[in-house]
């Protein structure tokens, strides 16, 4: 079956990656590259070749769970997909050689290309549970990418954030997307796109709106969510290339842009979109212009990226729409170069200080070339593609919904600030006097400067070429994205209109920011409110909180107490056994049969003995034998109303346990007489009589019940019959119900291993600690509640 | 304090006793009261007698293998003895049974003995676990 193909170049990552981490060492970069590659090659014949339909592939559905399962491949994910293989395929490239000194780099190759599968996955799955577990993948993926200096505690922490973070929007995401279904009948994406009046009547229509808006928004670092990206450069240099600026954090706005055809209409999507893109791109600009970390500049411009095209897909108009897929390719061609000569320079002067960055143009010329032609596209220079995703935007901004002016206005201001960023990204730092750097600077190997340059020549091949350009990949994306054809034909050249002064002006603008760059950026850093009242901070406080409620629910319920926790289990217990049976009314007596004079009081005799006993107990000793006698009386009683396997169990169990407990009572150091107080006993009494009569009310209540002897006929009649065996209730553990004595016996197991890892690592403990503190570590039963020594 | 003279040369015959009977529970489970959870804690209770009045450490001599290993072992023959219901192409845990002629009538062997042998011995391995290691000095 032809459409199952798009499962090819997912199983392909999932493959070779795999197989990566099993080669030599050499090898595992170059078999990444390939497996992209082939991926690239395969998708870019698929899209030239598909229908406005797109490819469809019924697979991995799980139809008893209701889940459709499917890939297609249209013209947005197609999009998506190409430029995910194709970045992919330059940055394994680049990895090889710039990881080639790390006895680890397989491991990141791995997890780079499972990363690969993931996008893949979410891009093209049809089906929203599929697009979740992918989207979740990708969040896991880039949880151990940015840890993957994991000695470093920064890079863990950033790890732990960015993990955090998206995760909590991927859940935020799971329960919008399956509002959804539930509105739509179907987890297919496109069942879901279909039944858009049905969704939108639904109450639950704003809700899911608003879930799936907080997991783009989060996955997509929208304000106020931005402040995990920064922090995700901990990354290796390729992976901040790869995952942080070409495609992860492009997966929320893919999705924004996949549900448009939904929520297109709606004002709140509208107004949303705008606002927080706005927002976003504003200020991703602004602390842009305040870093000097070349990594960092790079994040805070991804981050005003991401809210120019959120900004766009609010507008939502056909041009704005065209206009966010032209500058999302854009964006992707340029960010992912200049990360990747970032990276360069890195390697090769050991600084990436853009304050002290100058003049390395002479000394590495083919990186400045690369870096050169990626900042051209993205100041917007006419003839690259950046210039008309500029153009495009300014365009589709007039004729904004929310905001007309105020998108316009910042508009120009984040494109002005993105032409002085990339100014002082090529300009400043390769062009003028060099300044002594750690390390001599010289050009690295072809492997690394085939990414920027081959981005660099895209950007201006994907604008020379642009009719096909548009008409192949452009179009159809928007038209996907849209829900009809876009009508938009982009061109580079519109004649002298106001969006071409417009251009010229941001040119101007940009320019003069450049030049005031190394005045501005240290009276922004001084600005130190930002970092006061920053997102970063928000973050922290929450998780200091999480960390104070953790620490104050496990102090009220893991106190150390026993009997502590034994008055809140029995407690709970008769709570729950009593209140729904007195506020549900189900309290009842079932009819009484035996006479007064019956022999078999005798064992409902031995019963109320042993519980009073029990009560009475001077040494807990004593005790511990009077529940025994309780425990034998229950036996005799099954015995004597015909149950004689249940009374047999019920004989050695009560044997065990009043032998185990003894045992235990002679060896832990407990006070052998009750030391509690007259108030602790009187609640202690209050408890025990409430859990009684519970159970005895719920039990009484059950027999008040018509006995419903169904089963246990069926079970008398067929046990012989098909299980060759008189007594029914073996037959029934060892065969009828064979699976759930398999689950009960594993879990007596597993219960076994607990108790014995838990005694020997207590032994381990002891033999460690002087014997004054054993009895302290072990275990407290004193009359006040004492914690387990703290550590 | 030491076990009395009594309680330490009857602990053996106990065991053995105890063993023997617990054993005779879990044979004739399938038609009479029994089974492999009784007879499990039968003999747990005899090797637990056993281990009060002559130590753990001659108790887990006696039971020559480690209780864990017991409890994993159970446990695995619970679950293999499902396995030839598979093969037949029933559902698992379809006890199958064979019919041995044997004198006038014939003695039913099947798989479900093997499951409740599975269940003895886990029970018996979870009880020595505990108890074994609770009463470690």
């Amino acid at each position: 079956m032809l459409p199952d193909i798009l499962a090819l170049p997912i199983l392909l990552a999932l493959a070779s990656g795999i197989a990566a981490a099993m080669v030599p060492r050499r090898m595992s970069p170059a078999l990444a590259a390939l497996a992209a590659a082939i991926g690239c090659g395969l998708y870019a014949v698929l899209s030239w070749q598909a229908d406005a339909q797109g490819w469809f592939g019924a697979f991995w559905g799980v139809p008893a769970l209701g889940v459709a399962g499917g890939l297609r491949l249209d013209g947005l994910g197609g999009v998506f997909a190409l430029l995910i293989t194709g970045i992919g395929t330059l940055i394994f490239l680049y990895t090889g050689r710039y990881l080639q000194d790390d006895p680890r780099s397989r491991q990141l190759v791995t997890l780079l290309l499972l990363f690969m599968m993931a996008m893949l996955g979410a891009v093209t799955a049809d089906d929203v549970i599929l697009l979740f577990i992918f989207w979740e993948l990708t969040s896991l993926a880039s949880f151990f990418l940015v840890g993957y200096n994991h000695e470093s505690l920064e890079a863990r922490k950033a790890a732990l954030q960015a993990l955090l973070v998206t995760v909590a929007g991927g859940l935020a995401l799971l329960a919008g997307l399956l509002l959804l279904v539930q509105a739509a009948g179907t987890t297919r994406l496109s069942g879901i796109l279909a039944a858009r009046e049905a969704i939108l009547a639904a109450p639950t229509a704003t809700a899911a709106m608003l879930l799936i808006l907080l997991g783009c928004f989060t996955k997509s670092a929208q304000v106020p969510f931005h402040f995990w990206l920064p922090s995700a450069m901990a990354a290796p240099t390729p992976v901040s290339a790869y995952l942080h600026s070409a495609t992860m954090v492009k997966l929320g706005i893919y999705v924004m842009a996949r549900f448009s055809p939904l929520f297109a209409g709606e004002a709140l999507w509208h107004l949303l979109l705008t606002g927080f893109g706005l927002a976003t791109a504003l200020t991703g600009t602004v602390l842009a212009l305040r870093a000097t970390d070349l990594k960092r500049i790079l994040a805070y411009t991804t981050v005003a990226a991401l809210g120019t095209l959120t900004l766009l897909l609010g507008i939502g108009s056909p041009l704005a729409i065209v206009a966010a897929l032209t500058f999302l390719v854009v964006h992707a061609f340029y960010k992912a170069g200049l990360f990747l000569t970032a990276g360069i320079i890195d390697h090769a002067t050991g600084l990436r200080d853009a304050g002290r960055l100058r003049g390395l143009g002479r000394a590495m010329p083919l990186t400045a070339l690369g870096a050169g032609l990626a900042a051209l596209s993205m100041a917007g220079l006419p003839p690259f593609l950046g210039f008309l995703a500029k153009e495009l935007m300014y365009e589709a901004v007039t004729y904004a919904e929310y905001f007309r002016w105020g998108a316009a206005i910042g508009l120009f201001l984040v494109n002005a600030g993105t032409v002085a960023i990339a100014a002082v990204l090529s300009v400043r730092v390769f062009a003028g006097r060099a300044a002594p750097t750690p390390h001599t600077p010289h050009d690295p190997p072809a492997a690394m400067l085939a990414g920027p340059l081959a981005l660099g020549l895209l950007s201006l091949a994907a604008a020379l070429a642009l009719p096909a350009t548009a008409t192949r990949w452009l179009e159809p994306a928007a038209a996907a994205t849209l829900g009809r054809a876009s009508g938009v034909e982009p061109a580079l050249w519109h004649g002298f209109n106001t969006i071409l002064w417009l251009s010229a002006a941001t040119l101007l603008a940009g320019f003069s920011l450049y030049r005031i760059w190394p005045t501005l950026r240290p009276w922004l850093e001084a600005r130190t409110a930002i970092d006061r009242y920053g997102a970063t901070r928000g973050y922290d406080a929450a998780l200091h909180g999480l960390t104070l409620l953790a620490r104050a629910s496990t102090e009220f319920f893991q106190h150390g107490s026993l009997r502590g926790y034994i008055r809140l289990l029995f407690g709970a217990a008769a709570a729950a056994l009593l209140l729904p049976l007195v506020a549900g009314g189900g309290l009842a007596a079932p009819a009484f049969e035996l006479a007064w004079w019956d022999i078999r009081y005798l064992a409902f005799a031995g019963l109320v003995i042993g519980a009073v006993a029990a009560t009475r107990a001077r040494t807990a000793f004593v005790a511990v034998m009077a529940v025994g006698l309780v425990g034998f009386a229950t036996a005799v009683i099954f015995m004597l109303f015909g149950a004689p396997d249940v009374a047999f169990t019920q004989f050695s169990v009560e044997t065990l346990m009043a032998v185990i407990i003894a045992t235990t009572l002679a060896r832990i150091p407990i006070p052998q007489s009750d030391t509690r107080r007259r108030g602790q006993k009187r609640v202690d009494a209050a408890i025990a009589i409430a859990t009684g009569a519970g159970v005895s009310a719920i039990l009484l209540s059950i027999l008040a019940q018509p006995l419903d002897t169904r089963l246990s006929d069926w079970f008398g009649q067929y046990s012989l019959l098909a299980a060759q065996g008189h007594n029914v209730v073996n037959v029934i553990l060892v065969d009828f119900r064979a699976l759930d004595t398999l689950g009960e016996i594993t879990v007596l197991a597993i219960a076994g291993f607990g108790v014995v890892a838990l005694l020997r690592s207590g032994a381990a403990r002891r033999g460690r600690m002087p014997a004054s503190q054993q009895a302290a570590a072990s275990v407290h039963v004193g009359p006040e509640p004492i914690i387990e020594e703290r550590r | 304090m030491k076990p009395s003279l009594i309680l330490r040369t009857s602990a053996a015959p106990i065991l053995v006793m105890a063993v023997l009977y617990s054993l005779y529970i879990l044979l004739r489970g399938h038609n009479s009261p029994g089974g492999g959870f009784i007879g499990g804690l039968i003999a747990g209770v005899g090797i637990l007698f056993f281990a009060i009045s002559r130590g753990r450490h001659d108790a887990l001599r006696q039971l020559r293998v480690a209780p864990t290993t017991l409890c994993g072992t159970g446990v695995l023959l619970a679950l293999a003895s499902g396995v030839p219901a598979l093969i037949l192409g029933r559902g698992y845990l379809t006890h199958q049974w064979l019919f041995i002629p044997l004198g006038d009538g014939r003695l039913p062997i099947g798989t479900a003995l093997l499951f409740d042998v599975g269940v003895y011995l886990t029970v018996i391995g979870t009880v020595c676990a505990i108890f074994l290691n609770l009463i470690r000095r």
